[in-house]
This record gives structure tokens, sequence and C-alpha cells, in this order.
């Protein structure tokens, strides 16, 4: 049993908004619960023994991937394009994608999760090739980096916030900043040109994608021990306005406030993207968010198999064998290497020598993500700032709406919106509290945050599907990014790989492309 | 006006009189030549309105105008007729009869105008409005003159009433055009009018309390229920125009509806019609020739061929459908513009469907209600001719219709040999934004030669015709009927004066919408 609504509510959306909208008249509203795995998930943690495979049942392959998502696909596709053709990818969901996965509709198609990814340097030569492929280069600036694709170039207005009933443009709030408020935004600016521009005695810039790129002096990660919320206080930038937008920040890339995140993952949300002071680069986007690239990634990597449990990878003679549960019964794979990329805490579980190693796993967030279906758009008042990309709510626990249809250009008529919800507390009680929340709350939930911002929007929803990560990122707390556990999970043990975004400490796709692209190399190396 | 004209013979029926109560107190006459006063003046308020409404929306003024006094005024001759049918309880009868006029006139120029947009039968409606006014009214003066009968002398009763009825004409027609239109629009202007008739009849349960008896509260909630729905349909009327689109049009608003997309408003005035998207003026009848055939003609003679496929987007008037139309080569017109509401006015709206001469019902004409951009994307790669013709780019929706992605999708969609032309604001006021334009499809791989003329009502205006190879602008115009367009005419198009001359922007891409901030702040600095 899970809460009540009400209690659901209050809990999700805070006491006030809870009793409006557990007071009105309760329509029961279309949708389902979105499968992100989490049954075959558990059922492989709970596996008391490793079944036996049947000789009949043991096939063999070059490389088998394990795992769907980003990391594992990036490991297949970079394979392929580097000669390796025999490579199975295999996935415990009924979709590839992990947590980039995406949705279509008749109006659109849509994300379930991560939606876009930052315009890549002519040096990342991984994110570089990806663009190539799909001919999303239109030429290069004068830096010599890529220029995206402008239909992918997130369309301007991007962003908006809604404050004291108005929608105002961007997500700072300039409209009755103080001079101080705008003192303090230009001196956190100066600060984050300094960290976007440091370089170390090598030339290795503190703050860059991906982490792996990142300079690893003292001077700059001294900042992972610190917690971004005492950085700015030391700083002196304590405005609110300041502040709520990089708690904002915080919650929209990592899951967490800036009170619990790491002073480096925080100054690397606002440095990394930073080409030159004063210009970032592009954000790039899909009307299904990154599911597009993954869409790619899929239809460059050979077979996938999907709904296959991976239970237990051994490094063998001669390579690895895996075991698998397929709906029909165990399954045994041989192959020469092994890519695990799955999250630190599936890997314990799957990997024998892991298994017994124990040690502290990274933590994880949760996440809640609705697409909201809608027949049509709601009223606009003149004089606000018009639709955006991503409409972020001030004073709402949830980080807001992105509009699928916004970057195709098709502003008016029906369309999806997606809305996001993190869960900045302790992951496992969150996961706990929510385990027995059904479809009706989480839509009552959905709608009644959004009616607070567009009244008429009830009635103009047509469907809310809504999907629970349980473990949907990986958090970067106060010492997690420079931490030597973290360092050395990447390393091979055999001939067993790992790749993961998790082992960056930070769920971006660029990390995960990162680390498929380099369990590959290390492969193609062998 | 000979408004009142009908009335003169009301009292001529000689009935007997039916006398006042016998224990009555006498009227208080000149008050009631007070209320002879606002009933004469409502009454031609009514049929001006109604005259006003049919000729702007339906055209043809002169017919409309004698068609709708003819009508009200032989009405009124039917009302005085059937007043020597009312033969008790006068004062009752009077106080009905006005709160009917204050109800059906009242809401006569809001049906009206929501008619015009909803059913075909307008006329039919607009003729039956001012029947039922016109026989109403002619019931009043009569009732009134009866009433007075016998407490006033004939000869002052027929002079005193008159003089008030002539005077309420005279103040009617010199409120009507000078105070009501201009500050109320034409929907307010009927329920304000409305409301003072309705105010007549509240007042006369107290006035001619000495001819009512004891049953005057049904009548006085009555009144309050008329008033009450006038007032109403005061607050409603914003829904049909704006107490500030009343205000800001110099001319008075004859047809305003908020569609899905937009505001459509068709204002009329001496020199013809205008019609506005959001406020913004799209054309004015009496130059609109010298804009559209600038905008369309020099693109059909730049191509290779004699163009036979044309694509017009946006232009939901039909006025440059109009223009094309008149070039034999064509054989295929697919007109893409987002707002069935625009396409549907064309050609349901008379003075615009003679204007674009019925361009929409021409067999070669097929309408798509859709986003260009959108629309563009999966659109076959064969027009040999596109015609550009968007609303400025006043609001991000619109800018992204002026992005070099948009003008790259629409290179990829021209036949070989094909060319373009865009509306591109004005080079005079909004000289940035222009050139904006330009070096947006520049960018995008276009060959641009700029071009501009005068069109009275918006300035000087700008527009970019277009190839993917590199061409020489068009020396002759087309051998088809035209009114501005020649030779020289359209080589002077392609010169620019000094203040206009190109000046440095950056290119207006999907991610800066630079277009949208240009415009902003050149327009800004004009209105």
């Amino acid at each position: 049993m899970g809460p009540s609504r009400r209690e659901f509510v209050a809990m999700l959306l805070g006491a006030p908004l809870a009793a409006a909208c557990g007071g009105g008249g309760a329509r029961t509203i279309e949708g389902s619960l979105v499968e992100t795995g989490m049954g075959r998930g558990h059922a492989m943690r709970d596996l008391r023994a490793i079944p036996a495979v049947p000789d009949g049942r043991w096939r063999r392959t070059g490389v088998i991937v394990i795992g769907g998502g980003v990391a594992g696909l990036s490991a297949a596709w970079w394979l392929r394009r580097n000669g390796r053709t025999d490579v199975t990818v295999v996935e415990l969901d009924d979709v590839v994608g992990g947590t980039a996965r995406g949705g279509a509709s008749s109006v659109t198609p849509y994300p379930w999760g991560a939606h876009y990814v930052v315009a890549p340097r002519a040096d990342e030569a991984a994110m570089v090739a990806l663009f190539e492929e799909q001919g999303a280069i239109e030429g290069h600036d004068a830096h010599g980096d890529p220029i995206i694709d402008e239909a992918l170039r997130c369309r301007d207005p991007d962003e908006r916030i809604w404050y004291r009933g108005r929608w105002a443009d961007g997500l700072y709030l300039s409209a009755g900043a103080s001079a101080e408020d705008l003192a303090q935004l230009a001196r956190f600016d100066a600060a984050i040109d300094q960290w976007a521009t440091w370089r170390d005695a090598a030339g290795r810039p503190a703050f860059t994608v991906p982490v792996s790129a990142c300079s690893t002096d003292p001077t700059a990660t001294a900042l992972d021990r610190e917690s971004f919320g005492a950085w700015l206080d030391r700083q002196g930038l304590t405005s609110e306005r300041l502040r709520w937008m990089t708690d904002y920040a915080c919650r929209d890339d990592y899951d967490l406030l800036a009170a619990d995140t790491s002073a480096w993952a925080g100054i690397y949300y606002f440095a990394a993207r930073r080409r030159a002071p004063g210009s970032s680069r592009a954000v790039v986007t899909w009307p299904d968010g990154n599911a597009h690239l993954i869409a790619h990634l899929a239809s460059k990597v050979g077979p996938i198999e999907t709904k296959l449990a991976v239970v237990d990878v051994r490094a063998v003679a001669g390579g690895v064998e895996v075991i698998a549960l397929a709906d029909d019964g165990p399954v045994g794979i041989r192959a020469e290497h092994a890519v695990v990329a799955v999250p630190r805490h599936v890997a314990r579980h799957i990997v024998a020598t892991r298994r017994e190693a124990g040690g502290v796993l990274p933590d994880c967030g949760a996440w809640a993500v609705a697409n909201v279906h809608l027949r049509d758009r709601p009223r606009e008042r003149p004089g606000d700032a018009p639709p955006a990309w991503d409409n972020v709510i001030r004073d709402s626990p949830s980080l807001g709406y992105v509009s699928a249809t916004h970057q195709r250009g098709r502003d008016v008529g029906p369309t999806v919106w997606t809305w996001y919800y993190p869960f900045p507390e302790d992951g496992a009680v969150v996961r706990k509290r929510l385990a027995g929340a059904g479809h009706g709350e989480w839509a009552a939930t959905v709608v009644a945050d959004l009616a607070r911002v567009h009244r008429d929007l009830p009635d103009l929803v047509t469907r809310v599907d809504v999907a629970f990560w349980g473990h949907g990122m990986v958090r970067p707390r106060v010492g997690a990014m420079f931490d030597l556990t973290r360092m050395s999970a990447a390393a091979p043990i055999g001939a067993i790989h790992f790749a993961h975004t998790d082992l960056s400490g930070m769920a971006l796709f660029e990390e995960a492309l990162d680390h498929g692209v380099r369990a590959a190399r290390e492969i193609l190396a062998s | 006006m000979g408004a009142a004209a009908p009335d003169a013979a009301a009292p001529g029926a000689a009935d007997p009189p039916d006398g006042p109560a016998p224990a009555a107190r006498p009227l208080p006459a000149p008050l009631l030549y007070i209320n002879v006063f606002v009933v004469a003046t409502c009454g031609l308020v009514y049929e001006l309105l109604a005259g006003t409404l049919g000729s702007y929306l339906l055209g043809d003024s002169v017919t409309q105008f004698s068609l709708v006094i003819g009508l009200y005024l032989s009405a009124m001759g039917v009302g005085a007729w059937l007043s020597r049918r009312v033969d008790k309880h006068l004062a009752r009868r009077f106080i009905e009869v006005e709160l009917a006029v204050a109800l059906v006139g009242g809401v006569s120029a809001p049906i009206l105008f929501v008619g015009f947009a909803e059913i075909a039968h307008f006329q039919l409606l607009l003729l039956g409005f001012v029947t039922v006014i016109g026989i109403l009214v002619g019931l009043e003066l009569p009732l009134l003159m009866r009433l007075l009968q016998g407490q006033v002398e004939f000869k002052d009763l027929v002079s005193r009433v008159l003089t008030f009825d002539y005077a309420g004409a005279l103040v009617a027609a010199l409120l009507f055009p000078m105070l009501l239109v201009p500050e109320l629009g034409l929907v307010r202007t009927s329920l304000v009018v409305g409301l003072g008739n309705a105010a007549i009849g509240l007042w006369g349960t107290w006035l001619l309390a000495p001819h009512l008896g004891k049953r005057v509260t049904g009548l006085r909630v009555r009144a309050l229920i008329v008033i009450a729905i006038l007032v109403g349909g005061l607050i409603q009327a914003d829904h049909m125009s704006t107490w500030a689109e009343d205000r800001m049009y110099a001319d008075t608003v004859v047809y305003a509806k908020t569609t899905a997309y937009q505001r459509i408003v068709v204002t009329r005035g001496p020199s013809g019609f205008n019609l506005f998207l959001n406020g913004n003026l799209q054309f004015a009848s009496g130059d609109e020739y010298r804009y559209h055939e600038a905008l369309v003609h020099p693109a059909m003679v730049a191509g290779d061929h004699p163009p036979k496929r044309v694509l017009v987007l946006g232009g939901g008037d039909g006025l440059a459908l109009r223009e094309l139309l008149k070039h034999p080569s064509v054989e295929a017109v697919t007109l893409v513009d987002l707002d069935p509401g625009m396409t549907t006015l064309s050609t349901a709206f008379p003075p615009l469907a003679q204007l674009n001469r019925q361009s929409f019902s021409d067999p070669r004409v097929t309408v798509v209600n859709d986003d260009a951009m959108v629309w563009l994307e999966s659109a076959p790669a064969n027009w040999d001719v596109a015609i550009v013709d968007f609303p400025d780019p006043n609001n991000f929706a619109l800018g992204k219709l002026y992005t070099k992605r948009f003008y790259r999708l629409l290179k990829s969609k021209l036949a070989p040999g094909g060319a373009v032309s865009v509306q591109a604001t004005s080079p005079l006021f909004a000289r940035r934004s222009f050139w904006c334009v330009m070096e947006t499809m520049r960018a995008a791989g276009f060959v641009v030669h700029p071009y501009q003329l005068a069109v009275p009502s918006f300035g000087v205006w700008g527009f970019g015709l277009a190839r993917a190879e590199a061409f020489e602008p068009p020396a002759h115009a087309p051998a088809v009927a035209l009114r501005f367009l020649d030779d020289d005419a359209l080589g002077a198009m392609f010169k620019f004066s000094a203040d206009e001359k190109p000046v440095p922007v950056e290119i207006n891409q999907l991610d800066n919408q630079m277009l949208v901030r240009y415009y902003e702040s050149e327009w800004r600095k004009w209105q």
C-alpha cells in the first residue's frame, strides 16, 4: 500500500497545494506507469543462486555488451565503427536507452529522461563522430569547433520561469533584482569565467567535457572537498535569486541541492559548457531528447537482445562467461570480451569478483518523469514571456516541463510536455516511500503541479504517463568526484571492461559515451 | 435623415380616446418629452448600426444603407399602424415595448457580429433585426402621445412630441459617428443604447405610475432583467472586440475574431477596409495592389521557365493568389496558411472575396492549414516559384519562419531554376530587420536581390528576390494586367536610397532569433 493520494501530493508539492487538488472533483486521468526494468532488476538482485545453464543453451560471440543504455550502445557503436562486427548487446529491459529512452505519440516523439547534450568541441572525437555520422555538422567556427546543424540547436526562447503569477525570460530572475543581486550575479559569472579559463601546468582545463579530460591538479580538485553551497557562501554569494538558480542547476543535473553537491560538480555545471567568457556552447536537442541519439546508436550496433537479465559475469581462460535469465530460462554466452555497461550497484550483483569485494557504492538519486499529452495549448497571457523549450516553475519542487514540439517549431495545437521531478532526498528512503504509488496518484500530482501555472490545463490533458526512475542517476555529493573507489572502478578485470556514467560521478550523456568508447578502445587495443 | 417621419402619422389614427384611468393624477408631461427624446435617439442609433454593419460586412454601402433605412422606416409605419390595436393598459404596453426595444436593439450588434462569423444567412438576420426594431420603435410614440392625450392640447402635443423626436434624431446622428463608434465600437454602442432604452422603461414605472395601478413590481423586475442582460453583454463584449481595440483603430472595427492562432480584425473607413492580424496592418484595400504586385510578379519572371507549380506560404488573404493566378503558365498552387480562420474569412467575407477575386475558388488552388515550417519538412521538392508572405517577425513563433533553417529548408524544396520572393518588413523603418532577412537568406545559400517600393499605408516596404544560383533581377514586367508594375517600376524597385542601404547585421538562426530582437527594438521607435 502506498500513501494515500492526499498524503502523496502533500509530500511532493507541499501542503497548500495538496489541499487544493485533494478537494477538487477527482477525474480519472488516462495513462500508465511506464516499466523501467524494476521488476526484472529486483528479481535478479534477489536471486539466491546462479542458475545452471543446460549445454544446449550456451552460445558464443566476440564481444558481449551488458546494458543497452548510452554507455553500452556507445561501446558497441565504437567497436563496430572500428571493425569489430561480432558484438552482441544484451539489455534487461524491454527497450534500450536506459534513462535516455524516449516514446512517441501520433503528435510527436518525446523523451523519457535526458533531453539534451552540449555541442562538442573539436577534441571530443567520439561526440564529433556521432554528429558527423548523422550529417548534423554544418561547418566549423573560428576555433575549429564543429557548428551543429541549426535545426538541432535549441530554439530560442530556450527557458522561461514562472514567478508570482507571470512568466519571465530566462532562468535567472532579473526582473525585480536589486543592485546587490545583480552585482553578485556578475561576481558569480566572473568566478565561473575564471574557472572556465583556468589551465594546469600541463595545459589541461579544470572543467571540460568529459570529466576524464579535466585536470587533476589539487588546486582544482580541492573544490570536491566542500559543498557548492559552502563555496558560494565563502565567495559572499548569498543573493536569494542566485542561490535559487544554483540550487535549480544542481537539482536539474544532479538531483541534489547545492548544499549537498560537490563544489567541483557545481562549478562544472556552469564552467564546463562555457567556451569563452560570456559565450556558452550550444545546447543541442531533439523532440525526443537524447532518445534520438539512442536510436542512431542502436541502428549502428548490430544485434540487440532485450529482456535478458544478466546474473553472472566471470573471467575464464580465453575470455568471459555470462549467464543470463531469458523469459524461457537461463542462457549462457561465451565471449572474448565483455563490457559491463550497468550501474555499479548492479555490477556488484553480477560480476563474480565484484560480488565479494563489497565497498561503498555511489549515491543514486530517484526521479519521476511524466509525459503529459495535451489536445491543445493552455492560454498564454499577453505580455508574459512566450512559451519556451524549458518552462521552469520557481516555487515548485518539480523542475517544470519541456515541450516536445518546441524544437520542431510546432507552436500551436496538440503537444506533449515532459515533466521532471527530482528527489534530492536520500534515494533509499524515496524509493521505499514511493514503491507503492499508483498511476492515479502520480498523474494527479503532475496535473496539480502544472495547473498552478496553467489554470486551464486540466481540461486539455488527454493522457499522463509516468516513469519512476528509482536509481535515476549517480549524484556528485561532496567528495564523490575525486573518490579513489570511483576512479578505480573503471579498471578492467581480465577481459571484463566497465562502462557507465557513474564511473564519471555525474550522469551526463557525454560521460556515458566517454566510458563506452574507452571500454571499446581497451578491447580494440588488446 | 427622416427617421422619425412616420411618427407624425401615428396620432392621426383618430381612435376614440381610451382615456386615462378615471381617478388618475396627471402625468408629468415635460419628463415624458425627455422620454420621447431618448427614444428617438436610441431608435436612430439602431438604424445607423444596422446600416453600418450591413455595408461594412456585406459591402456595397449604398444598397445596404438604402435597404436598411427603407425597411426600418416602413417597419416603423407597421408599428404605428399596429398601435391602434392596443386598447388597454397603454402605459404598461408602452413600458413593455420600451423594454423589448432595449433588449432586441441592445443585443442586435453583438448578435450580428457573432452571426457574421458563424452563419451563412447574415443578410436575413440583419434585415430581421431591422424589421423587429422598426416595428417596436414605431409603436412607441403613438402610445406615448395617447397617454398624454387629454392632458395637453392636441396642437401642443403634436408640436412638442415631434420637436423632441427630431431633436433626438439629430443628437443620434451626431453622437453616432463622433462619439459612440470611435469610443465604444459598434458592439458596445448597441448595448449602451439598449441600456438607455431600458433605463427609460424602468423610469417609466415611476413616471407613469398613475396609469399603472399597483402592479408595477413585475415590470420593474423585467426591466432589471433586461438591464442585467445588457450589462452582461457589455462584460462579454471584450470577446468580440476589446475596449483597447475600439480605441486603437482609427476606423470602425467591423469584424473581429480570435482564432486559435491570432486575432483577426477588419476595420472599415472612408478609404476602404483594412485587415489586421494581432494588431498589425496586413493590407489596406486602397493600396494593397502595389504590395501584392511587387511581392508576386518579380518572382514569377525570375525563374528559368514560366512557372507551373507555385507555393504560397502565408498569404491567407488570397491577394497574392489573385496576382499569381494572372499568369497562364500556372497549373497548380498550394497555399499554406496556419489559420483556417483566415482562409475562411477570405472566402466568406464578401469585400475580401471580391478583392481577391474569389481566388480560393480557382480549381488550381489547394489550401493547407498547417505551420509552414513543419509542413515544408515533408513537402515535395518541385516548386517553380515560392511566395513567402508571413506577418512581420514580432514574436518567436513567427521569427522561426525567417531563420536560416527555414530558408535552407525552402531552398531544398525548389525545382531547379526556381525563384523565391520574401516579404521582409521595411528597409526604412526597420533597416536592420530588413537586412537581417536578406543576409539570413544568403547564409542559407540563396543568391538574393533585395528590392523595395512605397506602399502608402505601410510606408517603404522591402522584399528579397532569390534563387539558388546566380541570376540577374528581371528587367521586364510580365504581360499580365497590372496597375503598378511596369518595366520602369520594376527597375526602380531594385535601387535603394542612402537611408535604406545595407547595415551590418547578425544572421537570424533558430537558437538566437536575432530578427525578433531587431524588429522589436526598431519598431518600438515608430509606434
